[in-house]
């Protein structure tokens, strides 16, 4: 029987970005705030300081800032013909755990959806007709629009310090940033990253062709730089050290970086680490979240009752919180009934490598988020008609540093061992580039996320289940992409290229992004969504599940913007509206 | 919602209600109101390899294994060291032993049935007993076709022995071939441009063979100096050879 604490205004589940930004907002309203986080804390100079940080084998080989899988990870199969395996090892996505999340190790590449991204169904219905979306294709508008998240985009990126280009400033386009973006409402905070040579060659051979290449939005601050909270980052050096690593030098936005020098001085918050949620309690009639149920370092079980509850783990996290406490009717892909699960969605990621005899290009020079992009392709920018599927995604040279275990490209033909491969990795390091494509993927009636029947986590809790696969839409706008960035590689006049397409079923062995979305998503309606727009449960009002679980479907860019964008949208309603009718919904079914 | 302010003195009337209840210190990891937590000499420093002393996982006749077929997999030649010369075997035998060896953070769960290759890795092995299998199948097979263990036969069968295993085409009884020669590669090139600290990319012979510049944190002036060699040697977590020479 788990004892019961005192209760609490708030209780978080889970501690990295999201729990950052929502414990400072509803600290800032006066509520008295818990963040429940399952591991430890962990800061800039106790944990990645610049002495130690740039190991590549102990941070992305070893995974040690990387959830552990011994105590949970989930089962994964291509479809329910298949018995789902658990994932043994990491590979293709890597979530984080820790105070900080995956935030601590992300790239910083900061972007916003297009406004048509945000009315996936009707618009490609409206422009291509009925046939641009098959019945088993289950995407869906948001509920929610550009206009309504842009103030939340905003905030995120002054609190971040981002570093880029407007391309669009209330409406008015401005050269050399991205003409396909939505209006903004001011500049980037910072100016773009210096910009190294192997971007510089992708970009100019960009725009010979017509291309619109302006500099990745990087949450790399490129000078110093103090954020609204008072909170300062410093310059960042180019080590090359972002992706799968914590910065060493406080340039990388992160919630420790940018929020916990505020948040942890609180009299009114307190973050409990090591503390791992079982399950959120429900009321009798199932409508009331009480509070939650969590086992602490000792391995006691303790009640932290609670008025409010903010499931904010990772996406997946989320969604099977939902499952093991019964918020909610799990998806049935074979009846279509039920909703938790539904509508998972990753990313589909290519590459086109480029190699000259002539260039130096010192690739471990770098940055998570520094390069050279064009959207020229992605979303609806461009015409579908007759190209057989509908979204795309954003082709660009990103420099994020060329760790050698990881990056050592060679050209076709080389061995993979012995005297010729170690003649080609020697010949071809500091001379070869890579041109990266980020496509997105709509959701589909068979990809869902459920409770694996029979493998169990270390509290002896059924892990999550993923059945997932690539479909035709994501193969061809995927191909489609790829040719694209080709025909940009061979118009950087290197002496060869070499096109990496992605092939086949979705594999879970090689990295490819921690961008897992869907599973709780967003709507209009409780007929088709788990959340209303404001990411409160339709089922328990006072349960709020911010995170990628709820996006209907994953567009073409990097999900940590929208994510942050409805988080504080998110916070804002409570704070507005819902703390003057506790318990209610925001919106009325 | 509940009345407040404030959490602090309503955390310590959790803790009384608690130690009434028998339960004490069920709040011990709480961090309320006093900053960012910091601990002096707490630092996460990494787990530097001790190269002394030989091998200490692999048995010799293991170690002869490896010995030679890192040779093969990362060859001495002109251009510079190998992946022994590199000191990989090393790095290996530590990284076997060790957490990594043990799939310390690893799913090891059963039941064990044989997966899709898009399930990734299903054996029940973990590396280390992977590595044991491995080597014992693969000096069997050996001794059985040419009357002598791996690291006895000529180059070029071994060569083609290795060829086998990674592409599938030679089995062996007690481990998968394709999955020993998956891990085995990816851990060679591991060992090879690794911080030297883990025992392997001795001297950063890995690094200086490519042109890397190592564990460097302000690479600011270089970053628009195009098309241009870059001028420093690469430089490890501990250093390089230059800032610890004697006298």
């Amino acid at each position: 029987m788990a004892q019961a604490l005192a209760k609490t205004d708030v209780v978080m589940i889970g501690f990295g970005w999201v729990g950052a930004m929502m414990g400072q907002e509803l600290t800032d309203a006066g509520l008295n705030v818990v963040a429940l986080e399952r591991g430890s804390w962990r800061d800039t100079p106790t944990d990645f300081a610049t002495t130690f940080a740039q190991d590549e084998l102990r941070y992305y080989w070893r995974h040690e800032l990387f959830e552990r899988l011994n105590h949970e990870t989930l089962t994964f199969r291509n479809n329910d013909g298949q018995t789902a395996l658990p994932m043994r090892h990491l590979g293709s996505f890597l979530p984080g755990s820790n105070v900080g999340g995956s935030g601590v190790h992300w790239n910083g590449q900061v972007w916003r959806f297009l406004p048509s991204d945000f009315l996936a169904k009707s618009h490609n219905l409206s422009r291509y007709g009925k046939s641009a979306v098959p019945d088993d294709m289950t995407i869906q508008d948001w509920g929610v629009t550009y206009d309504d998240l842009e103030p939340y985009y905003d905030k995120f990126e002054y609190l971040c310090g981002v570093s880029g280009k407007a391309g669009n400033l209330k409406g008015q386009i401005i050269p050399g940033g991205d003409p396909f973006e939505g209006p903004r409402s001011r500049d980037y905070p910072n100016p773009p990253l210096d910009m190294p040579y192997a971007p510089m060659l992708f970009a100019k051979a960009a725009a010979d062709m017509g291309r619109h290449p302006f500099p990745h939005p990087a949450a790399n601050v490129s000078r110093p730089y103090t954020n609204p909270l008072g909170v300062q980052l410093a310059q960042c050096t180019y080590c090359g050290f972002c992706e799968k690593y914590g910065c060493g030098n406080y340039s990388k936005s992160t919630a420790q970086t940018t929020i916990l020098p505020v948040l942890m001085r609180k009299p009114n918050f307190t973050l409990r680490t090591r503390s791992e949620v079982r399950r959120i309690e429900l009321s009798p009639d199932g409508k009331t979240a009480t509070g939650v149920t969590y086992v602490d370092a000792q391995g006691r079980e303790l009640f932290q009752p609670a008025d409010l509850v903010i499931l904010c783990a990772y996406a997946l996290e989320n969604v099977r919180m939902l499952l093991l406490s019964d918020v909610g009717k799990p998806y049935d892909p074979n009846t279509g009934e039920g909703l938790v699960g539904k509508n998972y969605a990753y990313q589909i990621t290519s590459s086109v490598n480029v190699f000259y005899d002539d260039k130096i290009l010192n690739p471990f020079i770098g940055a998570g988020a520094l390069g050279m992009m064009c959207n020229d392709f992605n979303g609806d920018n461009f015409d579908h008609t007759g190209l057989g599927f509908i979204g795309g995604g954003y082709v660009g040279l990103m420099q994020t540093g060329a760790r050698p275990i990881e990056t050592h490209p060679t050209p076709d033909g080389t061995p993979t061992w012995g005297a010729g491969w170690k003649r080609a990795v020697a010949k071809n390091y500091l001379r070869a580039t890579t041109i990266s494509t980020h496509g997105a993927v709509m959701s589909h009636k068979q990809n869902h996320l459920d409770l694996d029947p029979t493998y169990k986590d270390a509290l002896g809790r059924p892990l999550l289940r993923m059945s997932f696969d690539f479909t035709d839409n994501e193969h061809k706008m995927s191909d489609y992409l790829t040719d694209r960035a080709a025909e940009m590689g061979r118009a950087m006049n290197p002496r060869e290229i070499k096109v990496n397409k992605r092939k086949g079923s979705y594999d879970i062995v090689p990295y490819q992004t921690t961008h897992n979305t869907g599973g709780a998503i967003m709507g209009t309606s409780p007929r088709d969504s788990v959340l209303n727009t404001y990411l409160q449960s339709w089922d328990v009002p006072n349960l709020f599940v911010p995170g990628a679980n709820a996006f209907p479907q994953n567009p073409g860019y990097n999900p940590t913007g929208t994510v942050a964008a409805l988080t504080f949208r998110c916070a804002d309603a409570i704070k507005s509206h819902y703390l003057k009718a506790p318990g209610q919904p925001l919106v009325h079914a | 919602m509940s009345e407040r302010p404030i959490s602090r003195r309503r955390m310590l009337a959790a803790g009384a209600v608690l130690s009434a209840s028998g339960v004490t210190g069920a709040i011990a990891d709480d961090l309320t109101g006093n900053g960012v937590p910091f601990k002096p000499n707490s630092a996460t420093f990494p787990q530097a390899a001790d190269i002394s002393g030989g091998y200490n996982f692999f048995s010799q006749a293991e170690a002869a294994f490896i010995e030679a077929a890192c040779a093969r997999m990362i060859p001495k030649d002109d251009l510079g060291p190998g992946a022994v010369e590199a000191g990989v075997p090393i790095f290996l035998d530590r990284q076997l032993g060790g957490e990594f060896g043990a799939g310390a953070r690893w799913y090891m769960n059963g039941p064990w049935p044989k997966g899709e290759k898009t399930q990734g890795y299903q054996s029940r092995f973990t590396p280390a007993q992977m590595y044991r299998a491995a080597i014992k199948d693969i000096d069997d097979a050996c001794a059985h076709a040419h009357n002598a263990p791996f690291h006895q036969i000529a180059a070029d069968q071994q060569d083609a022995f290795l060829k086998g295993l990674e592409s599938g085409s030679t089995s062996l009884p007690n481990a998968d071939s394709k999955a020993v020669f998956t891990m085995f590669l990816q851990n060679v090139i591991e060992g090879f441009f690794s911080d030297p600290i883990y025992g392997g990319n001795r001297d950063m012979a890995g690094w200086k063979l490519i042109g890397f510049s190592g564990a460097r944190y302000d690479q600011r002036p270089y970053v628009l100096a195009y098309n241009k060699p870059y001028p420093l040697p690469p430089v490890g977590i501990s250093g390089r050879p230059g800032w610890t020479r004697e006298g």
